[in-house]
């Protein structure tokens, strides 16, 4: 095999673009299959990459990509002093670091509390329910939210049971309530399935560590200190770098859903932003200057997370 | 030994604890949605008084009476059903026909279709230059919207691809012999053998078709083309709407929650019907693309 590489190298370019027809030619059935592929990809992800440039346009319905006038970094320029986009922008962070802080964390806690469990029934219905909210759609899971926050929903009935509130009011008109609502809604949506990667990898973990250290007299949260947790440092800086560079994505479904005329000054995030500027009042080249905007910023955290990771664990992880 | 014992006490708290939290964390799951249950076979009355906690006050099944006696949710429940099936299918036969094309080595150009869709996974263009492709394509208001932009997933078809090369090659080598063209070796050897794979793919992409809001809400107009998720979200505006404009008319506010709330119940009970099915394919479903790439 070797051997032939190196003749194919000595051959002229002529002849190995030829063979390279040959070849082509005679996996016609194969190369078949793979082109509808290549051209979804070509139509549904680079038409639409080639299309960002109108954020340096001023695209008008009527327009066509090319016939736009250009205005190079004028969108831009609007944007930077644009106070309802920062406001999304703050709003976007201020919920996303509070799913950080409580959402990375959440999961990581869970899977050890699921994987010290003895195999066993519990074990079992443990995680088929703490699964379970991760299938629900937010469209879903707002409707219900709405509910249990209204005037006589379950929080103010259980708040008033334990006797902390005196009369009911709708949680979900306190706009300085919103972050919490989001951030807490989706920590409960989404702990028990991020649980799954980390207890897939502390499967892998060889028990005779946990044997060695019982019999050295470790107790079971010391095990889980030193070997458990230091065994899941690389998976847990993987997730951590995809969750940086997820600071800046907010949540479309769950915001269109949550968000009313009076939370609606913390509710907005750069997703929806974008979504309103563009699609409901046509502003098209404006709120794709803020998308992409944001998207650059996003692969700047990405490879900062990346390095500060790197440097934490001696490697690279992506 | 002492020391022995003083550890084995601290396990049997540390067991002891876990599952008292454990079992706190799964009643925080379950309870609010049996709360959600709960209301929904309430009265009016009884939902906004709040007095339907852990059993229905009054019992009735009027909310579903008025769910199924509204045409456009039964359109849209027709919708939804349509657009998971026919995605389904779609979905699976189109990354599976183009994930066998690439699970061959020796495909020429395959080096630069693996880069063209890494990228894919990276870069995109976003939600506006994504519409007006979808416009200048005429998808707008087309039932097809919800099929033709969901067919292909890189991601996807890598999972496949993957799974395609654990076949053994001397099963194709043998159909080979016999005279079996590409064609009939991918539709009578390989996607017979690769079932489970498949069913992964065609779960978890069908829970998403189903639960899918978004492309409705985007490039959807029409009433009659919305899916369940699309009704249930104006059912839930409108009555957000009525409540906020209407906050004394606390009875006419809860008729409408207890609908909203049936429907929130009819839209996940196909999702939980297949949870069980689901639930073989959870790690794989999760792993699969982690591990390999």
């Amino acid at each position: 095999m070797k051997k032939k590489g190196s003749k194919v190298q000595k051959q002229s370019l002529g002849i190995r673009t030829k063979q390279w027809f040959v070849d082509f030619k005679n996996q016609i059935p194969l190369q078949m299959m793979v082109l509808p592929g290549i051209i979804f990809m070509i139509v549904f992800n680079y038409i639409p990459i080639y299309g960002l440039k109108i954020a340096f346009q001023n695209y008008t319905v009527v327009d066509t990509l090319d016939s736009a006038q250009w205005v190079g970094f004028e969108n831009f320029r609007i944007i930077l002093s644009d106070k309802y986009f920062w406001q999304s922008v703050v709003n976007t962070l201020g919920i996303s670091l509070l799913k950080l802080a409580i959402g990375f964390i959440a999961p990581i806690i869970l899977a050890i509390m699921i994987y010290e469990l003895k195999d066993g029934p519990f074990k079992k219905i443990v995680q088929t329910i703490s699964y379970m909210p991760h299938f629900l759609s937010w469209i879903v899971l707002g409707g219900m939210l709405i509910t249990w926050l209204s005037t006589t929903g379950m929080f103010n009935q259980i708040l008033m049971g334990l006797g902390i509130i005196k009369e009911g009011k709708n949680i979900l008109l306190d706009a300085d309530k919103y972050w919490w609502i989001a951030v807490l809604s989706d920590v409960w949506k989404s702990t028990g399935w991020g649980t799954i990667l980390y207890l897939a990898t502390m499967a892998g973990i060889d028990p005779t560590y946990y044997e060695a250290a019982r019999i050295d007299g470790a107790s079971r949260l010391r095990q889980v200190w030193s070997i458990t947790i230091p065994l899941m440092k690389t998976i847990i800086s993987l997730n951590f770098i995809l969750t940086i560079s997820g600071l800046l994505n907010s949540n479309l479904d769950q915001t269109l859903v949550l968000m009313n005329t009076q939370n609606q000054a913390k509710a907005e995030v750069i997703n929806s932003y974008v979504y309103r500027m563009g699609l409901s009042q046509g502003d098209f080249s404006y709120a794709t200057a803020a998308g992409l905007g944001v998207s650059i910023v996003s692969v700047i955290l990405l490879v900062i997370a990346n390095k500060l990771t790197s440097k934490l664990n001696d490697q690279s992880v992506l | 030994m002492e020391k022995r014992k003083k550890i084995l006490s601290g396990d049997r708290v540390f067991d002891t604890v876990n599952v008292i939290l454990l079992v706190l964390v799964t009643v925080i799951i379950v309870f609010p949605l049996w709360n959600v249950v709960v209301n929904s076979f309430s009265s009016a009355a009884a939902v906004a008084s709040g007095e339907s906690v852990f059993w229905p006050k009054e019992f009735s099944v009027d909310n579903y009476r008025a769910v199924f006696q509204d045409s456009s949710i039964w359109s849209a429940f027709l919708i939804s059903v349509l657009k998971t099936v026919i995605g389904v299918v779609c979905h699976v036969f189109f990354c599976s026909m183009v994930a066998y094309g690439m699970s061959k080595t020796y495909l020429r150009g395959r080096k630069l279709y693996t880069v063209m869709g890494v990228i894919t996974m990276f870069f995109s263009g976003g939600m506006i230059p994504t519409y007006l492709l979808i416009k200048s394509l005429g998808l707008l208001d087309n039932f097809m919207v919800y099929i033709i932009p969901a067919l292909f997933s890189y991601y996807d078809m890598v999972i496949l691809m993957n799974f395609f090369r654990q076949v053994p090659g001397s099963l194709e080598e043998s159909a080979k012999i016999d005279g079996a063209g590409t064609w009939r070796i991918f539709l009578t050897i390989i996607l017979p053998l690769s079932k489970p794979s498949l069913a992964t793919i065609a779960l978890f992409h069908g829970v998403s078709q189903w639960n899918d809001f978004m492309t409705a809400k985007l490039y959807v107009t029409n009433q009659a083309l919305y899916p369940l998720q699309m009704k249930l979200y104006e059912i839930i505006v409108q009555q957000q709407l009525s409540s906020m404009r209407n906050p004394t008319g606390v009875v006419v506010e809860s008729t409408a929650r207890g609908v909203q709330l049936a429907t929130i119940v009819v839209t996940t009970v196909p999702i939980l019907l297949i949870y069980p099915l689901l639930q073989k394919h959870f790690v794989s479903g999760m792993m699969l693309g982690a591990v390999k790439e």
